[in-house]
């Protein structure tokens, strides 16, 4: 059985089924993080004292290139292979899971600092709010990981079978990882510098 | 809808193979009744999770209720059977009192009425609806039911571990959700119910955005479609907070965290030792985000069905469709920003209060527009008087009791009398026990013949209807009586210490008895849903003479539901229009026929 409008756009709402699901997704995304958010502030503003200092803002500051580097290459991955030029694709689709890597091992590095001191997220209000956004966020990396091996690897077979939609899960792909970038780029200035 | 979708066999041996793949490409047992991706088999799936969830939940109120009515006396028939550290002696201990009360909650909301209401009727109904040969993700919505299977199992589950399932309501206030047992595997139940409800909300909204069949415009989707894609809004925006609000009462039990615990807890004697500084509203106000959108979750599915069975039985068209329409999303959005109305007397402050009760006020209205139309919609009409329309009927007056008696509850200063007591119970039962379980039970009897080929036995159905119909108001009404004279909604013994309470103890053991019987009337229903699967009448595609898409398609429906592509020439209720030949005229019927 086929389902109308996977691949092609439905003329009403201009939109392939996959485009408009992973814009609904995002949009829960951002009533994920806006809680998470809230809390934070709700926690900072209730607090007597709120501790600076803490983390490594240059750590932070070269995980903030690292993903905004790794949105390039997405958007790099995408165009090439709208021009069907599919080495480069793959070469960009690469360079970007390897990004991916490097910002989680920069975390990593982050964490054990924080746990060499003992200090977990039961140590204060800051790192607890810091572990769990920090936390969710590198899950989201995980999982956008997943996804970008998945397509580098058995999934990139489609591209022959139907280069329509093999191009439209790497945009789909893209604007997820875009959405995470852009929660980072929201993380960065309120945990590390404000 | 592709040629591909349409199914090679023809009406009469869909009806006599009772409608599965048998005739497409071999699917074998698994693939065609376990692990399928037919909207239907995963509606079916659904619809019958979730209403053997509604009779447990049930259950485990029926044994509270004895204990209310009879404290301390020992449970007959399975006291005996519960185990020591749950009813010693066959009475029950204050501790399971507490597990049974929260765990009705989560599982009546969470895991009965919506996975009926959305995830059932939804999935079922709508696809058939809106002309679409499948759900968009078919896959996704095979996942999103495993993981509300998934969610289901871990909180039956939690019944058997060390110190038992939950038992801080199924509101799960901290501080005493953080530090008392069995909230762990609650929380990872919840996010296993969460993420299914969220795939089920994307796959719906796309659903019904991409697929509508050719002709059908968004003003004329029937009214039950429009219902399902607000809801689908609310699970999808609503539900992350309560996530992210999980996702930290678990840091806060296992990670040794203080989101929602304050400085200085004392717990048995002894100083908490954690770093504090956290806010216990924080949770209340993440938990309200989600659970007041989700009271229409639960209710908007229902006046779906309610304006469906309806329209088919008073042989008219709904009076005001449009109103509905434009009700139903400004009650969808509204729903978002009165949340604090449960929360009156934290001592957030009359600021909050004043803009959280005028919200609710305003929220009313759209409310009472839409049950005002469905009302009207009765006027001059011939009604068939069949088991669906019954349940339909009964819904507009029980909801009625349940949205006027939620007013007083709704103004700050009548709700520091009311709070907590056996009156707010008394309340959000009736608008979603008789109101939305009556407005379900309407959908299952109108849209069986449609899953099955066959119709469910009528007077069975009326004696299921009119024993419901008495015994739900005898358990419910007297509640009212019981909270205006104060009595508190969390007794163990049912009120029994308290001087105040001495002339409202009879009343328990009415609604005991209620609720037994309540129980006991059940029984003609399940005999007859899983008889007339067997053994019902017959029926042809269009049982009841409507007027929707779903009413084309061969009952049951083949994989691909449509014989033809599907064209909507017209709104959905048509009936009784003059000059007609008929009283109705479906809505995939072209002009002239």
């Amino acid at each position: 059985m086929n389902i109308p409008y996977t691949v092609e756009e439905r003329p009403d709402s201009g939109l392939a089924n996959g485009k408009l699901g992973i814009w609904l997704f995002l949009a829960s995304e951002v009533m994920l993080f806006g809680a998470l958010f809230s809390t934070y502030i709700i926690l900072r503003t209730g607090a007597p004292e709120w501790p600076h200092g803490e983390l490594n803002i240059w750590l932070g500051m070269i995980n903030t290139f690292i993903l905004i580097a790794s949105s390039v290459t997405m958007v790099m991955a995408w165009a090439e292979l709208k021009l069907h030029n599919w080495a480069r694709h793959r070469m960009f689709l690469i360079v970007t899971f390897v990004l991916a890597g490097v910002f989680l091992v920069n975390k990593y590095f982050e964490y054990s600092s924080h746990f060499a001191k003992g200090e977990g997220p039961w140590h204060s209000t800051f790192l607890a709010i810091y572990f769990t956004l920090t936390g969710l966020h590198g899950l989201h990396i995980v999982g956008g990981m997943v996804v970008m091996a998945y397509l580098i690897g058995p999934g990139a077979s489609l591209f022959k079978r139907n280069p329509d939609q093999f191009v439209n899960r790497i945009e789909y792909t893209g604007l997820y990882w875009h959405f995470v970038d852009l929660v980072w780029i929201f993380l960065f200035p309120v945990l590390y510098l404000l | 809808m592709d040629k591909t979708g349409i199914h090679p066999g023809g009406e009469h041996a869909h009806v006599a193979a009772h409608g599965h793949e048998e005739h497409h490409e071999e699917l074998g047992f698994w693939r065609s009744y376990v692990f399928s991706f037919d909207h239907k088999v995963i509606g079916i799936q659904y619809a019958i999770t979730g209403l053997l969830f509604l009779l447990f939940g049930f259950t485990l109120m029926m044994i509270m209720r004895w204990q209310l009515a009879y404290p301390g006396k020992p449970i007959p028939l399975i006291g005996q059977w519960l185990g020591q550290d749950r009813a010693p002696m066959g009475i029950m201990l204050p501790e399971f009192y507490n597990q049974l009360g929260a765990m009705h909650g989560t599982i009546m909301v969470f895991m009965g009425v919506v996975p009926l209401a959305v995830g059932g009727f939804g999935n079922f109904v709508v696809p058939l609806q809106i002309g679409a040969p499948d759900m968009a993700f078919p896959k996704l919505n095979m996942a999103s039911y495993w993981a509300y299977f998934l969610g289901g199992v871990t909180m039956l589950a939690s019944f058997f571990q060390k110190g038992g399932a939950a038992q801080s309501g199924w509101t799960s206030y901290p501080p005493l959700a953080v530090i008392s047992p069995g909230q762990t595997m609650w929380l990872i139940g919840m996010i296993f119910l969460i993420t299914s409800s969220l795939l089920g909300s994307i796959n719906f909204i796309v659903t019904i955005v991409q697929l509508r069949a050719k002709g059908l415009s968004y003003m004329r989707l029937p009214f039950f479609v429009w219902a399902q894609l607000v809801t689908s809004f609310l699970l999808l925006l609503a539900f992350p907070p309560l996530e992210a609000a999980g996702v930290m009462q678990l840091m806060d039990r296992l990670g040794g965290t203080s989101f929602f615990m304050p400085s200085g807890l004392v717990v048995s004697g002894k100083p908490l030792l954690i770093s504090g500084e956290g806010n216990p509203l924080l949770w209340q106000h993440l938990f309200w985000f989600l659970a007041h959108p989700e009271v229409y979750v639960l209710i908007l599915p229902a006046m779906g069905i309610v304006s469906e069975v309806i329209a088919n039985n008073t042989r008219k068209p709904l009076w005001g469709y449009k109103a509905l329409v434009y009700s139903v999303v400004f009650l969808g959005f509204m729903s978002f920003i009165v949340w604090a109305h449960h929360m009156f007397m934290t001592g957030m402050g009359t600021t909050m209060s004043a803009f959280f009760q005028t919200t609710t006020m305003i929220i009313s209205i759209p409310s009472v527009v839409i049950l005002t139309a469905l009302l009207l919609s009765l006027w001059g009409a011939s009604i068939r008087f069949t088991t669906p329309m019954l349940f339909a009927l009964a819904f507009l007056p029980m909801f009625g009791i349940g949205g006027l008696t939620g007013l007083p509850l709704g103004l700050a200063p009548s709700d520091i009398h009311l709070h907590d007591t056996y009156y707010v119970i008394g309340h959000f039962h009736y608008v979603v026990a008789p109101g939305t379980i009556f407005a379900l039970f309407a959908g299952i009897y109108y849209w069986f013949p449609k899953a099955t080929g066959r119709k469910m036995n009528e007077l069975l159905g009326k004696i299921h209807f009119w024993g419901s119909f008495v015994c739900i108001n005898l358990v419910f009404m007297p509640m009212f009586i019981q909270g205006l004279g104060g009595m508190n909604r969390r007794m163990y013994d049912g009120g029994l210490q308290y001087a105040h309470n001495a002339g409202l103890l009879k009343y328990n053991v009415v609604i005991g008895f209620a609720a037994w019987g309540l129980g006991l009337f059940q029984l003609p229903f399940i005999y007859n849903f899983f008889s007339s699967i067997k053994w019902g009448a017959l029926v042809d595609r269009n049982p009841w003479e409507a007027t929707t898409l779903e009413w084309s398609a061969p009952s049951p429906p083949g994989h691909g539901n449509f014989l033809t592509e599907p064209i909507v020439y017209r709104g959905p209720y048509e009936y009784s229009v003059p000059g007609s030949a008929r009283d109705f005229t479906p809505q995939f019927e072209p002009e002239g026929v």
